[in-house]
């Protein structure tokens, strides 16, 4: 029953993938410079993020302290990039409940192609840490299969564009099996992976699935930006009984950020307020929450006052928090990374504008990401993507010029 | 059992000698036509309401018989059996001398039906297994009367079922797909035979049966078929959606093949939950052509998984012949490296002998396929004639010769395990039955309309869903 270990072996360049060392590196050069921004973003954010945050009635928080307990200067605290945050969530749920597990492609004895089940092999053994074959459609088939009757697997996938190989799984039981058995099974898996624009990475491994799956009824998605929500959403995507797709970053895996020492949870379906402000209310995701943070620099300077949400949950959208932000500053901007048609923000706007429309000064901008394959060519790639001189301009032309 | 050889045990008291009818030991076998009671509990406690009116000097030496028979053949479930047997022909032959005159019918009917309703009988199967890297399993098999009764009763119910729901579905009370299992009735009758509750079951569409042979109900099924809220998924799953988590049955699942590795998950539980069962992920030669089966063969095979996958073979891939869509339609084989028997599925016993192997297997070493040679005599679903692409003499051929029924009917009649008549009054009362599940499920009404937003996320999150329209919004700011 025991699976035999295989040492490491080096890395091979299938003609299907880049090698995941060679992501890795790149992440890592692109680190310097993201950690630069991660200091100064999560100062940011981490003394605005806490301030009153609506717990909804079911939410799983466990730790009930309040919000200094993250903040750089708070006592105690330790620091770790946000794989570690993320290998530090998952380690403790697995330790809590026996019946977490996580199924992959090199999760185990090779530690995870981005190293969150780092050690989790020798710790936890075979059993409970499964290298799989390359074979999405029936490793997230046998996840599901196995939720059905009660355990909670973590399912990882090497890049979350290989998942379209999963997706007849993914919409058709791991969403809808809820309701089709009239509520006898519940399918408590989580789904997470890297996906997004990396860094020349090419057009399949640069893909962005949040839009691919947020019609899908049943799946709850939540995308993690800094390392304390990446721990905290981790936690609870793999508390909760409803399927969840954890979305990464591909270029965050090196964000460093203090978090506590204490447990805590994130609850998956309310929003992050990274700036309080009066003017615009900004709502992003991911990676796209440091771009805009960026361009705030700009803005402010220029004296603007914009209000930064990071949505978090994209799958059902945080309306209330949302919504008090729009009536606050009766301006909205959405920056996102994901395709101009049909994505995220095609469904926020509209969201929106249902609901608020009487709040609303003007109409909803939205920045996405260009209707293109992701190019492999560098400066044409960071065409494709938002970049913030753009969000600075449609702040401009949203609240006009000062 | 235990409670009930107490009572009797509390019965005999006083000292009594041996006299009178209890040194006879012949028996009289007689026929005769009043049904047999099948249920433990009725058989017995009528059992004992003539034991109480025995002759009190006759009860020390009836209960001496009796008990000390069954502790000295080891106190076994067949020695108390036999036990009890010998106590009811004992009081038959009472009722022979005019002891208990009034209820010499029902003792003798009881005696004969708890004499010989569990005794082994020994059949050979008629069409050998085929293997693929594996020993088969013999031919032999060893049932009971009660369990051909039983095959014969549950079959009959679930051809009766298909049928009405064939009737239901040109009368529009069934709407979109309705894939009908008749025909194929023994490898699911089969299959449960050899199971019990720790094992688990997932297949395709053709899930009407299955779900009967999990423990489910002919009201549920006509009930989910109509879409009405006492179905199986409150309506909400419909013909390809049925699901019985009790009786450890996955579904019912609607893209073909996918279910596969949905079984080897549920195997993988199984193992990893230290459950002694396996599971039967059950595919047609259609699916057998999938990518994912093999991906879950594969994975199955490497991690020696409980599961066993039984591709029930009825030769067509809807309107497809094997021999049009597989290259190598010898699908037993198919597992390469897995062990794979061909058998004939619309044997029973076959069927039965085949997953008590397969289990024994799977249980030390890991996966092993199962090829059910069978064959559906509706179309595909019901939207196809099913004659298009096979001739009519190919399934009345079939009907004639391999109808799992009538197979089952032949071996109740030459065992003598049941007179024409009796057959004739389980079917009138299989009829009924499914008649009477028909009408109730007709009465029952459709589901409420906040039903269709329950069951979307477990314990709801907060935010509510809205209507088709977006007027029923409901995101209140202070």
């Amino acid at each position: 029953m025991a699976m035999a270990a295989a040492a490491p072996t080096v890395p091979i360049c299938h003609g299907r993938r880049a090698s995941p060392c060679s992501s890795k590196q790149v992440s890592v050069s692109v680190s310097v410079a993201m950690r630069a921004w991660a200091s100064k973003s999560s100062s940011l954010s981490s003394s605005s993020s806490k301030s009153p945050r609506l717990v909804a009635a079911h939410a799983t928080a466990v730790a009930t302290k309040e919000a200094a307990s993250t903040t750089s200067s708070s006592q105690g605290g330790h620091e770790l990039l946000m794989f570690e945050a993320l290998r530090e969530g998952l380690s403790e749920e697995m330790e809590r409940d026996p019946k977490v597990c996580v199924i992959g492609e090199d999760v185990g004895d090779y530690g995870g192609s981005y190293k969150v089940t780092k050690g989790f092999s020798e710790k936890f053994g075979s059993w409970r840490v499964l290298d799989t074959p390359i074979a999405e459609n029936s490793f997230t088939g046998m996840a599901i299969g196995s939720a059905m009757t009660g355990l909670r697997p973590v399912v990882e996938g090497m890049n979350m564009g290989f998942l379209l190989l999963a997706y007849n799984q993914i919409a058709n039981n791991c969403g809808m099996l809820h309701y089709t058995s009239g509520g006898q099974f519940t399918i408590p898996i989580v789904i997470r992976g890297p996906g997004g624009v990396g860094r020349q990475l090419g057009a399949e491994h640069s893909q962005r699935l949040e839009s691919y799956f947020q019609s899908v009824p049943g799946l709850q998605m939540v995308a993690c930006s800094t390392p304390y929500n990446a721990k905290g959403l981790m936690k609870a995507a793999i508390r909760c009984e409803n399927p969840v797709i954890l979305y990464e970053h591909v270029l965050l895996y090196n964000l460093k950020e203090k978090i506590p020492d204490e447990e805590y949870v994130c609850c998956l379906e309310e929003a992050e307020m990274v700036r309080p402000g009066t003017e615009i209310t900004i709502l992003t995701y991911s990676r796209m929450r440091y771009h805009v943070t960026q361009a705030a620099k700009t803005l402010v300077d220029r004296g603007y006052d914009p209000e930064i949400i990071d949505i978090r949950s994209l799958k059902p959208f945080d309306m209330y928090t949302i919504g008090e932000s729009v009536r606050k500053t009766h301006r909205v901007l959405i920056v996102e990374e994901c395709m101009r048609t049909g994505g995220i923000g095609a469904s926020l706007r509209s969201a929106i504008m249902e609901s608020f429309w009487d709040e609303l000064d003007g109409p909803i901008g939205c920045l996405s990401s260009q209707d293109v394959p992701t190019p492999y060519s560098g400066p044409l790639e960071e065409l494709t993507v938002v970049q913030p001189h753009q969000i600075v301009t449609a702040v401009e032309n949203l609240c006009g010029k000062k | 059992m235990q409670g009930i050889m107490e009572s009797i045990q509390t019965l005999c008291s006083g000292d009594h000698g041996n006299e009178g009818f209890m040194q006879d030991d012949e028996d009289e076998e007689e026929e005769n036509g009043v049904g047999r009671l099948t249920s433990w509990a009725e058989l017995l406690g009528f059992g004992l309401a003539v034991f109480s009116e025995a002759i009190a000097p006759q009860l020390q030496c009836f209960c001496d018989r009796t008990l000390g028979f069954a502790v000295g053949q080891g106190g076994s479930r067949e020695a108390w059996i036999k036990a009890v047997a010998m106590a009811m022909s004992l009081v038959r032959k009472a009722v022979k001398k005019g002891w208990v005159g009034a209820l010499a019918p029902a003792a003798r009917v009881m005696s004969q039906a708890l004499s010989t309703a569990s005794e082994p009988i020994t059949l050979d199967i008629p069409v050998p297994f085929k293997a693929h890297k594996v020993e088969t399993p013999s031919v032999t098999v060893e049932t009971s009367a009660q369990e051909l009764t039983n095959f014969f009763k549950t079959m009959f119910i679930m051809r009766r079922m298909e049928i009405a729901a064939d009737s239901l579905y040109k009368s529009k009370f069934i709407r979109g797909f309705c894939h009908l299992y008749d025909g194929q009735e023994a490898v699911c009758v089969g299959m449960e035979a050899a199971l019990n509750d720790k094992d688990c079951i997932i297949t395709a569409y053709r899930d009407h049966c299955t779900h009967l042979g999990r423990g489910g109900s002919v009201l549920e099924v006509f009930a989910e078929l109509m879409g009405r809220k006492d179905g199986c998924s409150l309506g909400k799953g419909g013909s390809m959606h049925m699901y019985n988590k009790k009786g450890g049955f996955y579904g019912g699942n609607g893209i073909v093949g996918a279910q596969t590795p949905l079984g080897a998950g549920l195997a993988f539980a199984q193992k990893y939950l230290k459950v002694e069962g396996v599971t039967l992920a059950m595919y047609g030669d259609g699916a057998a052509n999938q990518g994912q089966l093999f991906e879950a063969m594969n994975i199955s095979a490497l991690w020696n998984l409980p599961v066993i996958y039984v591709c029930e073979n009825n030769h067509y891939g809807m309107g497809t012949a094997e021999w049009r869509s597989a290259k190598s339609p010898e699908y037993y084989k198919r597992g390469d490296y897995i062990p794979g028997l061909k058998v004939d599925g619309m044997d029973c016993l076959a069927v039965k002998q085949a997953v008590k192997y397969a289990k024994e297997y799977a249980l030390q070493n890991g996966p092993m396929v199962l090829e059910m040679d069978t064959y559906r005599y509706h179309g595909h679903s019901m939207s196809d004639p099913g004659s298009t692409y096979r001739t009519r003499d190919e399934i009345s051929g079939v009907r004639q010769e391999r109808d799992p029924i009538e197979r089952i009917r032949k071996l109740l009649l030459s065992n003598n395990i049941a007179t024409v008549a009796e057959l004739k009054t389980m079917e009138k009362e299989a009829k009924k039955e499914v008649e009477d599940a028909l009408s109730k499920a007709k009465e029952s009404p459709s589901p409420d309309s906040d039903e269709l937003f329950t069951h979307v996320y477990r314990k709801g999150y907060g935010a509510k869903a809205y209507g088709a329209d977006r007027k029923e919004v409901v995101v209140k700011l202070p």
